[in-house]
């Protein structure tokens, strides 16, 4: 208990001394004085003395009162992994999502449809990522360069030669694919670290092209006046931007679960194992026969061309675009939702979006406290939850004996 | 069946392989053996494509594969068992094994393959959908074992299936070797550090000092050979 206490007052101490500067030293520029708050540093120290013997009294009683009634540690660890639920189960919550998704504009606002349409892009954001972490292991942390060729495409496309979102969407997608490759071709040869920060990189330069050769890409005032999509060559929808965005949700669903179809096919195809195996150990991939330079390849490409469309769908969405959409940020929550969801599972990945879109967007009301609310729950779900809100379990093959009899030996 | 002809290998500056030659006849077993880096897995590596030699020529069935990529070496029909039997430890014994017939279309061919890797490993069939890692050494040595079969190569090469396992297991698993020679007629190149039941299992025998062939002969022959026998069976 002592030992508790004397951990707990360094803790509080550290807190003290680390915040210090921020919290408590007042700089008054007009009486030209310092001043420093001290009841604020002693209430830091107090409640973080205090959750901090929390913390350690509820590792000593573990499973007593603490954890029986800490709701969210049992939520959390309650989420099933994929292949514990029943048919039935998933049935229903699809079902139920289903009727969800189709009626959505039909009762809610365009505020609200505009979320959702934001937190499904996020979704094909998430999926096409995951091919190239969750599946194949690469971690990318420049993946926004691939979002910002699929918009700025259609964006130029669009500004000097009139062509429509139908048209720059494959574009969009091709050119992605092909920047995939761009950057997948250089660093074949690097793993892990090495290639996060290549990665970085890359989306670095990408952001930094668009922000300075003005002449091109209008610098950081970006581009204005990009056409909604049309249908069926009809641009009725400039009329009513209500419809329009009820258009555009639809358009974005439609394409979602064209993903959800694409993905997990992928998965259970033969490329999609060997993407599972070069994750796993490259060495025995080349003893296999597997090529491993043309998989990570594929993998590059696959994963930038959802970036490729999803970027076209956020052009023609917003109508404006600059560089400010395509920072390093936006690599990092893609790579959160990614890794928050559970880095290879489909669903982890939708609800990974949702959780990581929805919540700083409906807890606008806590103001400034949202972004600490929400780095909270990551920081709890990571913690509970190491591999993500729904592990990928599934395997991808099961055996079909081909001798009768009993099937065990 | 296999030839090596003054194969010169380097991990950059290093030269780990000098002018090495050795051939492996269709049906045979051969040991190559020699002490901690005297140049066994690379030997394998330079088969397999992994790391390409530099010089010298390596024909299987009479074609050069020395600069062929490592896929393509694998398609014409040798599956390599890595050092350290490198499972996928998170993928079940299932898809590691569907992955051991990564480059194979027929499938109903693939299917009966199986079988007969269950028939051989029972016990991989009780575990077929646990996740490798969750294997027992042994277990996982048979994995690897299976999961290169199953590519049904004319020409196995296996690297230290020995390795870190109980001298039990290590029996068991060198009586399958032999099974797989007699009875599904794979011929076998084995490195192996544990010199004496690999002579006593191979039809010919290699050794390899410091990145040399320095002596070849029978694998009963070796087993009672002076150097042999002060080198690598202690004696």
């Amino acid at each position: 208990m002592i030992d508790t206490l004397l951990k707990s007052l360094r803790t509080a101490l550290w807190f003290m001394f680390l915040t210090f500067p921020i919290l408590a030293v007042r700089i008054d520029s007009l009486k030209n004085a310092v001043t420093v708050r001290w009841p604020a540093v002693i209430i830091l120290g107090a409640v973080i003395f205090l959750i901090s013997v929390l913390w350690h009294t509820a590792g000593l009683v573990k499973r007593s009162w603490f954890f029986r009634f800490d709701g969210f540690k049992q939520f959390i660890q309650r989420l099933p992994d994929q292949d514990a639920l029943s048919p039935f189960m998933i049935r229903t919550t699809l079902g139920a999502a289903a009727v969800f998704m189709i009626s959505l504009p039909f009762f809610a606002s365009s505020y609200q449809t505009n979320v959702m349409i934001n937190a499904l892009l996020y979704v094909m954001l998430g999926l096409g990522l995951n091919i190239v972490v969750g599946l194949a292991g690469l971690l990318d942390l420049g993946y926004v360069a691939f979002y910002a060729v699929g918009a700025y495409l259609y964006a130029l496309l669009n500004l000097h030669l009139g062509i429509g979102f139908w048209i720059a969407l494959p574009m969009g997608a091709a050119l992605a694919a092909f920047f995939g490759i761009l950057l997948g071709i250089p660093v074949l040869r690097l793993k892990g670290d090495y290639l996060a920060i290549v990665t970085l990189g890359f989306g670095e330069i990408i952001r930094l092209i668009l922000e300075n050769w003005d002449r091109v890409f209008k610098g950081p005032s970006g581009i204005s006046h990009i056409s909604r999509p049309s249908l069926f060559g009809i641009g009725i929808m400039e009329s009513s931007v209500h419809h329009a965005i009820i258009y555009m949700y639809y358009i974005v669903v439609v394409l979602v679960l064209s993903t959800f179809f694409f993905v997990s096919r992928l998965k259970h195809s033969r490329i999609g194992r060997a993407l599972l195996a070069l994750k796993e150990d490259e060495i025995a991939c080349q003893a296999m026969g597997i090529d491993k330079m043309k998989t990570k390849l594929t993998a590059f490409a696959l994963g930038a061309t959802w970036a490729g469309m999803a970027g076209v769908i956020f052009a023609a969405k917003t109508t404006f675009i600059n560089p400010a959409s395509f920072t390093f940020m936006e690599s990092a929550i893609i790579l959160s939702i990614v890794v928050i969801g559970g880095m290879g599972s489909i669903p982890g990945v939708v609800l990974g979006a949702f959780f990581l879109v929805l919540l700083p967007e409906y807890f606008r009301e806590l103001g400034d406290y949202r972004m600490l609310v929400f780095g909270g729950a990551m920081i709890l779900v990571m913690v509970f939850k190491p591999r993500g809100l729904l592990e990928n379990t599934k395997p991808t093959v099961t055996y079909v004996s081909q001798q009768t009899g009993p099937d065990t030996p | 069946m296999l030839e090596l002809r003054g194969i010169n290998t380097y991990y950059g500056k290093i030269h780990a392989l000098r002018d090495v030659s050795l051939s492996v006849q269709e049906g045979e077993i051969i040991a190559l053996i020699g002490s901690n880096g005297a140049g066994k897995t690379t030997t394998l590596m330079s088969v397999s494509g992994i790391i390409p030699p530099s010089s010298g020529e390596i024909l299987f069935k009479g074609r050069a594969i020395h600069d062929s990529s490592p896929e393509a070496i694998v398609r014409l029909g040798i599956a390599h068992v890595p050092e350290g039997r490198r499972i996928f430890p998170f993928l079940t014994v299932m898809e590691n094994l569907s992955l051991g017939a990564f480059l194979r279309k027929d499938r109903q061919n693939i299917k009966k393959d199986l079988d007969t890797v269950f028939d051989l490993f029972p016990i991989l069939k009780n575990r077929k959908d646990q996740p490798g890692g969750n294997l027992s050494g042994g277990e996982q040595q048979m994995l690897a074992i299976s999961r290169a079969f199953m590519a049904r190569p004319g020409l196995l090469l296996l690297d230290e299936p020995s390795l870190g396992l109980a001298p039990l297991v290590i029996k068991q698993i060198f009586e399958i070797i032999t099974e797989l020679n007699t009875t599904k007629g794979t011929t076998l190149l084995l490195v192996e550090q544990n010199a004496n039941l690999a002579l006593k299992t191979a039809h010919r025998a290699y050794v390899i000092e410091n990145g040399c062939i320095t002596l070849t002969g029978k694998g009963r022959e070796l087993l009672v050979h002076d150097d042999v026998r002060k080198a690598y069976l202690g004696l």
